[in-house]
């Protein structure tokens, strides 16, 4: 279970980045942030990542406090960021050196089919385009297997159709791995069509200010009522927030 | 899967059309279209001098010139100039570049180091190299030392300034992903910043071996009794503007291919890069 307790980010000239009240998440959970840009919502990410520290607070990873990054956390950045002197197949094998190499090949072979790239194992990140390249991308987080994948609004630079499409893939992907999903996204479609829970992000300094349990079973249609009205609450919820800053749920109490 | 057909289908359009680039029919074509002005220029310079619409003392023909080439070739001599002048260079170029790599890297790795070396460095460099030949005649003497130590100097700047201009220009988000994966600090030359600056580095090669042809002109006409520089000095005081012609064609295939060699070595390395590409 990934646990946040109270933490703060305060960088050193004085914004105040963050100051979150409590949050867990289940194991096997996808939880969806949402907020405008400057909400904190990637800052959150990278202190969960441990590319940062808190200032006040912790991260906590089944009891474990995060404070560098740790092997049982995975993490996509917005733009695929792939190795372009390495193949695909050394991409995805990337984390996995600790590995003998025999275990390390069928790992990334397996990683290969799951993203859907079995072909491309020797190809150059140059030769991909921007979906398969992020696909890449979020093979090599998953391949040493992970229980927390976080991910930071890993499709925004996509065109809407391969965006659904990496979506749908997302989703195989977490039924075949089950880690915990923390997705962060100002996409409300995105939020409603994956995630189990919404938290909704205002800025300065970065807070929860609602959260949705959507409730939805899957598969979900994308075009649905179910995900169209999910889609309304999480907009009511970012409008309200964003005209009256009210704070209209505080976020689980633990 | 309908979309990764697709992606599929459309990745191997491109495949194909970039196949294309590469045909050896084009390569041959090119190879071709970079021989037409020197070749022509030579023909028409030929047949100027042949139909007396120039003389040929000052600036000989082709044909004179290529003819000393065979005779300074036929007896040894071409391959003992040629093979003390590459000797200097590849010895003042290795000492130039092991130098450049230390000091630049250093300076890339620690704020410290750069700020104590790099002002000096650069002020160093505002220096013309060539201003350095008295003194260095003075301290290293007239004989192989001198030489070596200007072309080292002469190769060091671009190398030096390469390196340390391919380890600040490191992509931060680049050393993340090192980071997420947790690497440690050896790992994280190995497998990020050195594949990173290896393009760079090939170039500040390539200009330093440049400037080192440059230099060990430079160097020979100091006083040397070998190499190609020698030529050029000889050809001018006793007239042969053939030998001297001849010893600039040398340098120039010479040039041509120390930089070939150097390219084909790095190659394999740099496959991966979008930009560089040699071939196409």
């Amino acid at each position: 279970m990934l646990a946040i307790e109270s933490v703060d980010k305060t960088y050193p000239n004085g914004t105040e980045a963050l100051a979150l009240a409590n949050l867990r998440v289940k194991e096997g959970e996808i939880v969806a942030v949402v907020g405008g840009s400057g909400c904190g919502k990637s800052t959150l990410l990278r202190l969960a990542a441990g590319l940062d520290r808190t200032s006040r607070g912790r991260i906590r990873l089944d009891g474990e406090t995060i404070a560098a990054p740790h092997a049982a956390v995975g993490l996509v950045f917005q733009e695929p960021r792939l190795l372009p002197w390495l193949t695909v197949a050394q991409n995805i094998g990337f984390g996995l050196s600790d590995l003998p190499r025999e275990e390390r090949e069928k790992r990334v072979f397996e990683v290969l089919e799951h993203v859907g790239l079995a072909g491309y194992a020797a190809r150059w990140p140059r030769e991909l385009s921007g979906g398969q390249a992020q696909r890449v991308a979020i093979g090599r987080a998953l391949a040493p297997r992970p229980k927390v994948l976080l991910l930071d609004e890993p499709f925004s630079s996509l065109d809407a159709f391969t965006r659904a499409s990496l979506q749908e893939h997302l989703l195989d992907l977490w039924e075949a791995f089950r880690p915990t999903l923390v997705l962060v996204t100002h996409d409300v479609e995105e939020a409603a069509f994956l995630a189990d829970r919404v938290l909704v992000m205002r800025p300065r300094p970065g807070r929860f200010v609602a959260e949705i349990e959507l409730g939805l079973a899957r598969p979900r249609d994308r075009y649905g009522p179910a995900v169209e009205a999910a889609k309304r609450k999480i907009l009511r919820a970012l409008d309200l927030s964003l005209r009256e800053g009210e704070e209209l749920a505080p976020a689980a109490a633990i | 899967m309908a979309a990764i057909e697709t992606d599929i289908a459309e990745e191997e359009a491109r495949v194909v059309v970039a196949k294309k680039d590469f045909s050896p029919r084009r390569r041959g074509l090119r190879l071709v279209l970079g021989f037409v002005l020197p070749v022509a220029l030579a023909l028409g310079w030929e047949a100027a001098v042949r139909f007396g619409l120039v003389q040929g003392r000052l600036m000989p023909p082709p044909s004179r010139v290529l003819a000393t080439l065979y005779q300074l070739a036929a007896s040894g001599e071409l391959l003992r100039h040629v093979t003390v002048t590459t000797a200097r260079v590849a010895a003042g170029f290795a000492l130039g570049v092991a130098a450049a790599t230390l000091v630049g890297a250093l300076a890339g790795a620690s704020k410290l180091a750069r700020d104590l070396v790099d002002p000096t460095l650069q002020g160093l460099r505002a220096v013309p190299s060539i201003a350095w030949i008295p003194l260095f005649i003075l301290w290293f003497g007239i004989y192989e030392q001198s030489k070596i130590i200007l072309i080292a100097v002469g190769s060091f700047f671009p190398v030096y300034l390469g390196m340390l201009g391919a380890i600040l220009s490191v992509d931060r988000k680049t050393v993340e992903v090192g980071r997420i994966f947790r690497l440690s600090t050896p790992a994280l030359v190995r497998r990020i910043l050195l594949p990173a600056i290896l393009p760079a580095y090939v170039v500040s090669l390539r200009a330093g071996l440049g400037m080192g042809w440059m230099f060990v002109v430079a160097a020979e006409f100091m006083g040397a009794s070998e190499g190609l520089g020698y030529l050029l000095v000889d050809g001018q005081q006793l007239g042969k503007t053939e030998q001297i012609l001849a010893a600039i064609f040398a340098f120039a295939v010479l040039g041509k291919i120390t930089d070939g060699l150097l390219v084909a070595v790095a190659a394999p390395f740099l496959t991966w890069q979008d930009a560089f590409a040699p071939r196409d």
